[in-house]
């Protein structure tokens, strides 16, 4: 099985740690075959960025993604630049705080930055909860999978707190999402 | 893993004890990787230049004690690094270069893949020379060809190239590191023997900084002693045809590739990302009549390899720039070859390809 | 002891008939003897100019290297090697133009190399030019109706970046000179010695001390000793035309890098 994920937002979001953590938990711990690209500009924070991750059964030729399956769309402008034309049978997670249109393509609501913002106290988990719903809400990586890579990728101290987003993401993911 | 990483990483496997450096966009993280690597082990050195002019002359001071010494950059960075890279071609001094290419001229695409530099590094300092340019196509070429590059550096006694590019430097994935890699150290100067006294393959034992020899060197014209020589042209002439010809002579033997399909009527000769494309369509979709030579060293051009596809009708050649190796292949060959040339920072598509090749079948 | 430096084999040497470069190599190399240092262990680099081709006549290894870039390649060495011991030949145009950025970055670090700038005020080598330390007023090839641009302080741009060890002579005084050179080996850390020296070829000839012994006379009678020349200042003397301060302007143990591990 194939999956071509975009990962979307502005800078400052985590959107290239995001697909970071799922390449790595995609390759280590699903033993899948990974390949993570970025287009980024010079901004640090702010603009928007484009991550992507392609899963497959086999080795990885071609590295770029250019028809997702699936879609992680965290800002406005992200939506916009990166996530207005998907494919018909492709899925979008998008934080519906944040990004205000909606796709022709079946999609599902996160209010992540609303929620790590108001359960969690802190709005840098969003794409931490956005990837918890990606694994509840999509085939596309196992929970356990999901779970050590995350381990694996955040600051020490912080493990608890991702966790939390991690697992607060995959109950929002498998309710449906909100509109 | 990255393919900035796993470029330092090979590196440090292939025992690189010196890096001087300066950031530049997209190549900092091999810095900034050693920086955090190279201060716990023992007898290693990082250090951040003033610039890239200064990092490069860090470097071949550094290889002067024996050490193995790298510096990265980019763009810019390699046009700064362009006098004393003619330097250590001319006192034959081993040292590595990465150059995660961006687009250019000028500061161009900071954050955008290219292969902009392959005419840059072969021929971008002045006077005549050669040296030894490897391009890798994933992050398991970036570790591998790193270690190589090392090898090559000792045993030509020349800098050595990593011409990667941001697609693959920035790209992520599984890369295995071996328990060791090969390590050939440069020959040792026989006693008795002159520090610039070519050996039968043309290359000079090596005599490093503290080991009694005291070898002079200098990037001026010189005899064998080390002696500058500056007005007697057959002493150029020798000096100069030797540092060419101890590469270009073995440019069969070090040649480094993978050929598929040498059946195939249109090839497609490849190198550094394109590699990916190149593979996507005839290794998976198995587009007819394909087949491609990929060239893990692109300098020197080993020309030979272009012989092994007898039934070919075009080559066609896919490069993130205007046509650089294809000037090459061009040069070697009396069929059609053909440049698929992408600029602005996007790998080549399969559809690219596959559509050059249908260019070809109705030209030839 | 000095003799056992030299390369013999590489006589004749490139300076001219009264150049002030051999009286300096002369005064390092009687330092450098003076030392106890294992010549097996000891480099000299240099970058381009007549000054640069000193290490080209003394028996170690030597780096002869591109211009302005003789520090940052001794960076390499000595981080590399910590154990060597590093010298570096360099001149006015080498040290202050080309050069300037890896000098002031070398002092900042505090790297442990001993530089000795033969100042002659002009590119020798290329016939004449001016340089950073060109004299307002004084003629070159580059400044025909005389120089318009202030030149630089080699001392004061060391001491200001950070050096451990600064000092400035000219080619008269060999004895300050060689003990200066001296300590700046012996002290850890960047060492400048600026060598203020004639070059009657180039300088000399279109500056009115056509004869070596004019500009050395000149030197001698404007060098100023650096006290006498600190209390001249205090006391709001009129400083003589010409003149400069010489001496020991700083010592100090600021940290320092490329000396080898305590254990």
């Amino acid at each position: 099985m194939r999956h071509e994920v975009r990962f979307s937002g502005f800078g400052g979001q985590g959107i290239i740690l995001s697909a970071v953590i799922l390449g790595r938990a995609a390759a280590l711990y699903d033993d899948k075959h990974v390949v993570q690209t970025q287009v980024y500009g010079p901004e640090a924070r702010g603009g928007a960025s484009m991550s992507a991750v392609i899963i497959d059964d086999e080795p990885i030729l071609y590295p770029k993604v250019r028809d997702p399956d699936t879609y992680v769309i965290m800002s406005q402008q992200g939506f916009e630049k990166y996530g207005s034309n998907p494919r018909k049978d492709a899925v979008m997670l998008l934080d519906s705080d944040l990004v205000h249109d909606r796709p022709s393509c079946p999609w599902v609501g996160i209010a992540a930055t609303g929620v790590a913002k108001k359960e969690l106290g802190r709005e840098i988990v969003a794409n931490i909860i956005m990837l918890g719903a990606l694994s509840s809400a999509t085939p596309v990586i196992s929970g356990k999978a999901l779970e050590k890579a995350i381990l694996d990728s955040v600051p020490k101290g912080t493990e608890e707190l991702n966790l939390k987003a991690m697992k607060r993401g995959q109950e929002l993911g498998s309710a449906g999402g909100s509109s | 893993m990255q393919g900035n990483i796993a470029s330092a990483e090979g590196a440090l496997a292939a025992g690189c004890t010196f890096f001087g450096g300066y950031p530049i966009t997209p190549s900092t993280e091999v810095a900034e990787h050693m920086a955090a690597r190279m201060p716990k082990i023992k007898g290693s050195c990082f250090i951040q230049m003033e610039d890239e002019i200064a990092s490069m002359a860090a470097i071949i001071g550094a290889a002067w004690t024996g050490a193995r010494s790298m510096t990265a950059t980019s763009g810019p960075g390699f046009s700064l690094m362009m006098e004393n890279i003619g330097y250590a071609v001319m006192t034959e001094t081993p040292c590595v270069l990465v150059n995660i290419q961006r687009g250019g001229p000028s500061t161009g695409q900071p954050t955008m893949g290219a292969q902009g530099d392959m005419m840059q590094v072969r021929f971008g300092s002045h006077g005549d020379y050669s040296i030894i340019a490897l391009c890798p196509s994933s992050v398991q070429e970036c570790f591998d060809l790193t270690a190589k590059a090392f090898n090559l550096a000792d045993r030509f006694r020349t800098p050595v190239f990593l011409m990667a590019d941001e697609v693959i430097g920035h790209m992520r994935e599984k890369l295995e590191i071996p328990d060791s890699v090969e390590i050939v150290r440069p020959k040792t100067l026989p006693e008795g023997m002159l520090p610039f006294t070519p050996g039968p393959d043309g290359v000079p034992g090596f005599a490093p900084f503290g080991t009694g020899r005291y070898t002079h060197v200098t990037g001026l014209t010189h005899d064998e002693r080390g002696y500058p020589d500056t007005t007697n042209p057959a002493r150029h002439d020798a000096l100069v045809r030797r540092l060419v010809s101890k590469i270009e002579d073995a440019r069969h033997e070090i040649a480094d590739y993978t050929i598929v399909n040498e059946d195939a009527e249109y090839v497609f000769v490849c190198y550094g990302a394109p590699v990916r494309t190149v593979k996507e369509v005839v290794d998976k979709r198995k587009v007819p009549k394909t087949g491609y030579l990929q060239l893990r060293i692109v300098w020197p051009f080993p020309e030979e390899l272009l012989k092994r596809f007898p039934k070919c009708r075009a080559f066609i050649v896919p490069e993130m720039n205007l046509g650089m190796i294809v000037r090459e292949v061009g040069r070697h060959v009396k069929i059609p070859v053909i440049p698929v040339s992408r600029i602005g920072g996007e790998l080549h598509t399969p559809e690219d390809l596959i559509e050059a090749v249908k260019i070809a079948e109705s030209t030839t | 002891m000095r003799d056992e430096w030299f390369r013999a084999d590489r006589l004749p040497h490139i300076y001219c008939a009264g150049c002030g470069n051999g009286t300096i190599v002369n005064c390092v190399l009687e330092a450098v003897s003076m030392t106890g240092w294992d010549r097996k262990n000891t480099v000299f680099l240099s970058g381009i100019g007549c000054s640069s081709r000193a290490p080209g006549y003394i028996l170690t290894d030597s780096l002869h290297t591109t211009h302005g870039r003789a520090i940052a390649f001794a960076t390499g060495v000595k981080m590399a090697d910590p154990s060597l011991h590093v010298v570096v030949f360099t001149g006015d145009g080498d040290l202050a133009a080309i050069g300037g950025n890896h000098f002031i970055h070398a002092c900042r670090r505090n790297i442990d190399l001993t530089v000795v700038c033969m100042n002659n005020h002009i590119y020798g080598m290329t016939g004449g030019q001016g340089s950073p330390t060109t004299p307002l007023g004084k003629t070159s090839t580059t400044t025909p109706y005389g120089a318009s641009e202030t030149p630089f302080d080699l001392v004061d741009l060391a001491v200001a970046a950070g050096a451990n060890y600064v000092a400035r002579w000219t080619s008269f005084h060999v004895k300050q000179l060689t003990e200066a050179v001296l300590n700046g080996l012996n002290t850890p850390g960047f060492s400048l010695i600026e060598v203020r020296c004639q070059c009657p070829t180039s300088y000399g000839r279109r500056n009115k001390y056509r004869e070596p012994v004019d500009y050395i006379t000149h030197l001698k009678a404007h060098a100023i000793l650096k006290d006498k020349w600190e209390s001249m200042e205090k006391s709001g003397q009129d400083m003589p035309a010409d003149s400069f301060p010489v001496g020991e302007f700083v010592r100090r143990a600021r940290p320092v890098m490329g000396v080898p591990d305590e254990a």
